[in-house]
């Protein structure tokens, strides 16, 4: 992955994007872009490679070809990289995994304030009290003492939300976020993105949930097949 | 004079003259082993036992042919076998547990420079004294004049032989003047202790003594003797008859000449063996009152009484030792596992080798090179080697269970972690070494406690710790029961609760 500064106008700018698995280019040509405010769907069947993309975006896995511009940096294809652009890329880019991955050994609140302490200089305090008042927000302020494991899936997901968002990322990126919930959390997490989308933050999630999709009022881009549709 | 089987191979070979050469020689091996076997068990055996670590004059491997033994106790060994009727036969038994074996009956009759005490006389049955000896002092050149006595070397470190009359000297020089006694498993390293001044004495027995001073430069032998003992064979109690025929024997070889004889091969003739052996035939018994050391063996709850503090010392060492050689055991196990999972391919090679070296090679020879082999490079103090050997041996044990660890945190953990901003060594640090840290605490536990056992080995060293206090008390005792069942107290008082802290955390962690 070669990191630049990155010059232009929208949040997120995905640019003739390849995707290699192993040996095997899943995805190829793919491009779309999303500016502050907006919210994008990138819909198709399992193995069409939409985890995969959010990886990349993320940073967490190179490209194969192409380019991604996103809140300011632009990643080209190669080895993923480390060093102060990329964890600038980290800073500005939340993800919601599929399964959560919270830390398994913090409670929810140290799950959400680690990185503002240890990524942003921010006080422990000051840190703490932000904290609490995003699981406030997202309906799980009750729950800050718990470890994971003794978090419902909704509520595992709402503390993911709060720990991504805690670093004020530009872009949310989620991972099947409906994969854990019931219709009354899916229509509460619908309007939960309508709302951080509507403050001014770029919001892209891969489902194959069409209804939840239309909920979000969220524009779409289906991957099918290795190719864009 | 040797206990190896009498048989003519040439006569037998020399009858087989026109077979072909490589039959013949077949023929004639079989021939010999079958005749060897038939003669085995034709003649009794002479079980005898002793230690060949201990050398000459006592016994030792032939120089010439190592499956021979030579020395004066082989001569002896030899001598009471051709009066019985039987055949000498060698059981290697270690010097400090010979009076264990001896009331087993492992062997028939003990000889090994065995010295006459009244607690020997008081559990086994004792022949009369067959050789006189001066316990002295052995010194550096440099302290010939200031070290003559033991009451000169207080807060200095003595060396001597465990299990003998002189550590009981020591023992009691300790109360009384101060002196430190550190005990050795054999004879040879005291003097070369000596000489490369980790000890400031060595107190033993003058054949012992006069052997040390010739394998080493820049000793000296003080005149003044401190005490006086006796060699004697030991057996079974059981044994009584067969000790009054050996009693006759060596009574008879007193006065005809051939133990004399023996002696004077191995250089040991003095004036003061014809005195004992005039005392020796003139007494109905032959026992010999010591005229140094504790008079009278204690009782097994006197002597429990006596030596429990020092058991308890001892258990503090090995706590001591056994804690900080863990420590050290995690600081590099933690640095060698980090190396292997994040370190660059040579780094990995050479952190895998040293894990591998020190996994396939014995703890025991590790410690006697880091003490012993390397005592002309650097002389480490005895507790610094065994805290050294112990901690490094461990430290690859440790980083194993590291490694597995570190390597078992799920990999969505990372990425959250690198999700997020932190770095490499953010994310080791908060969240895959906590995480480790957890998978490898029930592993270390078991580590931790095999480590404090393990630590025994140090008493190889010269480290007095708990297991060595509690051979020392057993040895002294003559009895095993007491004093194994407080040593196994005192090492499951030390282990059990750690495991139990072990469970708390765990289950701690758990509940979150």
């Amino acid at each position: 992955m070669t990191l630049r500064q990155a010059q232009g106008e929208p949040t997120l700018d995905v640019h003739d994007v390849a995707i290699r698995r192993g040996e095997r280019i899943i995805l190829e040509g793919l491009r779309f872009s999303a500016a502050r405010g907006e919210l994008v769907a990138l819909m198709g069947e399992s193995g069409t490679g939409k985890t995969s993309v959010l990886r990349a975006i993320a940073g967490l896995d190179p490209i194969a070809a192409g380019e991604i511009q996103v809140a300011g940096v632009c990643l080209g294809p190669g080895r993923t990289a480390r060093g102060p652009l990329a964890r600038a890329l980290h800073r500005s880019v939340g993800v919601v995994f599929q399964f959560h991955h919270l830390f398994a050994h913090r409670t929810a609140l140290d799950n959400v304030w680690l990185a503002p302490v240890h990524v942003l200089g921010q006080s422990r305090a000051e840190a703490e009290r932000r904290a609490r008042e995003l699981l406030e927000a997202l309906g799980v302020g009750g729950r800050a003492g718990a470890h994971p494991h003794e978090l419902s899936g909704g509520e595992a997901q709402r503390v993911a939300i709060a720990r991504a968002l805690a670093v004020e990322p530009a872009v949310l990126l989620m991972d099947e976020p409906t994969a854990s919930l019931d219709a009354a959390r899916r229509t509460d997490l619908a309007a939960t993105l309508r709302r951080l989308a509507t403050d001014g933050r770029t919001i892209v999630i891969a489902t194959h949930d069409g209804e939840f999709v239309r909920a979000c009022g969220s524009r779409t881009v289906t991957l099918r097949g290795g190719a864009l549709e | 004079m040797s206990p190896s089987l009498p048989y003519d191979g040439a006569a037998l070979t020399s009858s087989l003259v026109l077979v072909p050469p490589a039959i013949a020689r077949v023929v004639a091996i079989v021939a010999a082993v079958a005749w060897s076997v038939g003669a085995r068990a034709q003649t009794p055996e002479l079980r005898w036992g002793g230690d060949s670590e201990g050398g000459a004059p006592f016994v030792e491997a032939d120089p010439q042919d190592p499956t021979k033994l030579v020395g004066f106790d082989v001569e002896i060994a030899a001598l009471l076998a051709r009066e019985l009727g039987r055949v000498p036969r060698f059981v290697q038994v270690s010097f400090t547990t010979l009076e264990a074996s001896a009331a087993r009956g492992d062997f028939d009759i003990g000889l090994s420079g065995i010295e006459d005490t009244p607690a020997r006389r008081a559990r086994l049955a004792v022949t009369v004294p067959y050789y006189e000896f001066r316990e002295i002092l052995t010194v550096r050149e440099a302290d010939r004049g200031r070290f003559r006595t033991l009451a000169d070397l207080r807060g200095r470190r003595v060396a001597t032989l465990g299990a003998t009359l002189a550590f009981d000297m020591l023992a009691a020089a300790q109360t009384e003047h101060g002196v430190i006694p550190v005990t050795y498993e054999d004879d040879v390293h005291p003097y070369s202790d000596l000489a490369l001044g980790r000890v400031d004495a060595v107190l033993l027995d003058e054949v012992l003594a006069a052997r040390g001073v010739r394998r080493n430069a820049g000793l000296v032998n003080q005149d003044a003797d401190l005490g006086v003992g006796y060699y004697v064979g030991i057996l079974a109690p059981g044994q009584a008859a067969l000790r009054d025929r050996i009693d006759d024997i060596l009574r008879q070889a007193m006065r005809d000449g051939r133990l004399e004889a023996t002696f004077r091969r191995w250089n040991m003739w003095n004036e003061d063996q014809p005195r004992l052996y005039a005392r020796v035939l003139a007494s109905p018994t032959g026992e010999m009152v010591p005229t140094s050391a504790a008079a009278v063996a204690p009782g097994p709850w006197e002597a429990t009484r006596r030596y429990f503090p020092a058991l308890l010392q001892a258990a503090l060492i090995t706590i001591v030792l056994s804690c900080a050689a863990m420590v050290l055991a995690v600081v590099l196990g933690v640095l060698i596992a980090s190396g292997r999972v994040y370190g660059a391919r040579p780094l990995r090679a050479a952190l895998t080798g040293y894990v591998e070296l020190m996994r396939g090679t014995p703890l025991l020879l590790q410690l006697l090179v880091l003490y012993f082999g390397l005592a002309s490079v650097i002389q480490l103090p005895a507790f610094v080697a065994a805290f050294v050997g112990l901690g490094l041996n461990y430290a690859a044990y440790e980083s194993e269970i590291y490694r597995g660890a570190l390597e078992a945190v799920p990999q969505g953990q990372l990425d959250a972690a690198r999700a997020l901003g932190f770095t490499d060594a953010q994310t080791l640090a908060l969240v895959r070494g906590p995480q480790a840290f957890r998978l490898a605490l029930a592993p270390m536990t078991n580590d931790f406690v095999a480590l404090l056992k393990d630590s025994s080995l140090v008493s190889l060293i010269t480290v007095v710790e708990l297991t060595r206090q509690t051979t020392i008390f057993a040895a002294n005792i003559g009895s095993w029961l007491v004093p194994g069942a407080l040593c196994g107290a005192l090492y499951l008082a030390m282990s059990l609760p750690l495991a139990r802290l072990a469970r708390r955390l765990e289950k701690g962690w758990k509940r979150g």
